[in-house]
């Protein structure tokens, strides 16, 4: 075409997945793709964990298969070391991608209105950011808790079970952690049908659907995740 | 019916801006929102205030030419969906109201003026590829080019904005993604478009990003507030696009 490039256009000589993350758009796909693989494992996760209403020995056998899982085309552990890096990897670019991001964002509406109703902006929209930042601190503090232990006096180590037990049975601990899922939950929903919006997925035909899809998904997590404190304090579980 | 505006007022780009209150009396409700600012500019020029008129901008008054658009009691374009603050009528207002007028806020879109602000970033972003390269000449046979109807359609609902500007004036994010996906897949979508689609795509996102544009999170208050209606989902193709685009080696100049 007879225009001009525009001079972001100049950026292109970096290798294509850097010069694509250089772009807003680039950004936004970053946040949906790995998104999505944190929502894949906060399913899984919840899903794995429901074993814990099959009694102590199951739970645990889980927590040990996890470590089998590949050997011995794997060491012991190994698949566990990979999906690890993988998620911090995802969660390093999903946090500077939001950061980035907003600060563009905050950058172009320097001075508010002196009154903005907002028509349909709901309450999961427009918590995204402090919402993220809530979920970001939980799992610091939920990784410290159940997988290293540094956060929970009574922790073992191999015994998920006693380990999730002793934890939730101080009650300000189950309290955060609800309160945390339920941010993750809202989290989850709106970032689960945004993120088809970022990576283009959209048809008049589905389009309604994709609210539907993702407040299913969300509230599947969040029920599951939320059932595990609420069993420990009322004594299903422990 | 009597009302009391409360209006910003600026006397130039950077000025200070400010809130100032004013009494419009004599308002019909058949009379339309910039009739009322007219009224009220009348008696601002007979009065001599210090301030002079209030300065909007218009031009059609009937909803096309995407000139009027102001923040309404904090809603573009004011209460009323699909509708341009030209169209909007009086009859939505009772004796006494008090009403909120602020311009766009944007750091792409400057306030020049009172409720005029600078939509220039709008046309640079159509100036980088809202085209297609076509030899003028005399016209085609109308026939040679089908286009199915569904696709007509998509190309049609897009091609329906106006270029107002409200979609970023409501984003809490300051996002311009609703105009320009709306100006893309108007070409995107035709057989016409298809040459230069990906190079349009790049073009048209990379010159909206380089205007300081914010970036969308899926409020959806542009759709909300959009007089023509675009749909949310038209910012799904303009990603799409852009990503395919980016995959694609850049056409060689
Ligand atoms: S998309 Fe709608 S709100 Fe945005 S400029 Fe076009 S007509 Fe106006
Ligand atoms: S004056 Fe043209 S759209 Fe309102």
């Amino acid at each position: 075409m007879a225009v001009q490039a525009p001079p972001k256009a100049e950026r292109r000589v970096a290798p294509w997945p850097v010069s694509f993350y250089g772009t807003d758009v680039g950004k936004k796909v970053v946040m949906a793709l790995t998104g999505l693989i944190g929502f894949g494992y906060v399913l899984a996760h919840m899903l794995g964990n429901l074993k814990i209403y099959l009694g102590e020995s199951s739970l645990n056998h889980y927590g040990e298969w996890l470590r089998e899982i590949g050997v011995p085309a794997l060491p012991r552990g190994g698949f566990l070391w990979i999906g690890r890096a993988v998620l911090v990897v995802a969660l390093i670019l999903h946090v500077h991608a939001a950061w980035s991001l907003a600060r563009t964002s905050r950058a172009a509406r320097p001075s508010d209105y002196t009154k903005q109703d907002y028509v349909v902006a709901n309450f999961a929209s427009r918590t995204m950011r402090w919402g993220g930042v809530i979920v970001l601190l939980f799992i610091v503090y939920h990784l410290l808790d159940l997988t290293g232990g540094q956060a929970n006096p009574d922790f073992v180590r191999g015994d998920v079970y006693g380990n999730v037990v002793a934890s939730f049975e101080r009650w300000p601990v189950a309290i955060f952690y609800i309160v945390a899922n339920l941010a993750l939950g809202l989290h989850l929903y709106h970032g689960l049908w945004s993120l088809f919006q970022s990576l283009g997925w959209s048809h008049n035909r589905f389009d309604p659907m994709r609210r539907s899809f993702a407040g299913v998904f969300a509230f599947v997590v969040t029920a599951g995740n939320i059932s595990f404190p609420l069993a420990v304090m009322t004594g299903i579980v422990g | 019916m009597n009302l009391k505006l409360r209006v910003w007022r600026q006397a130039g780009i950077d000025a200070p801006g400010r809130l100032v209150d004013y009494r419009v009396e004599g308002v019909t409700e058949d009379m339309s929102f910039l009739e009322t600012l007219d009224l009220l500019n009348e008696s601002l020029i007979m009065s001599d205030d210090p301030d002079g008129p209030i300065s909007f901008d218009h031009d059609c008054r009937e909803g096309i030419c995407g000139q009027c658009g102001v923040m309404i009691d904090g809603i573009a374009h004011g209460p009323q969906r699909a509708t341009t603050t030209c169209q909007l009528h009086m009859r939505h207002y009772r004796d006494g109201d008090t009403i909120l007028v602020e311009p766009w806020r944007s750091a792409a879109f400057p306030v020049v003026r009172d409720l005029v602000v600078d939509r220039g970033a709008f046309d640079r972003i159509i100036a980088s590829g809202g085209y297609i390269s076509v030899a003028t000449g005399s016209a085609p046979e109308a026939n040679l080019t089908p286009v199915p109807r569904p696709v007509s359609d998509e190309s049609f609902t897009a091609a329906a904005c106006i270029g107002c500007g409200a979609c970023v004036a409501a984003c809490p994010n300051g996002a311009a993604q609703l105009f320009t996906a709306a100006k893309l897949t108007h070409l995107n979508v035709l057989p016409q478009g298809q040459p230069e689609r990906y190079e349009r795509t790049r073009a048209m996102v990379d010159a909206m990003e380089a205007e300081g544009f914010g970036n969308c999170t899926n409020h959806g208050e542009c759709e909300a507030v959009c007089p023509k209606e675009i749909p949310l989902g038209t910012i799904a193709k303009l990603n799409r696009d852009y990503i395919r685009a980016s995959l694609r080696a850049p056409a060689k100049t």
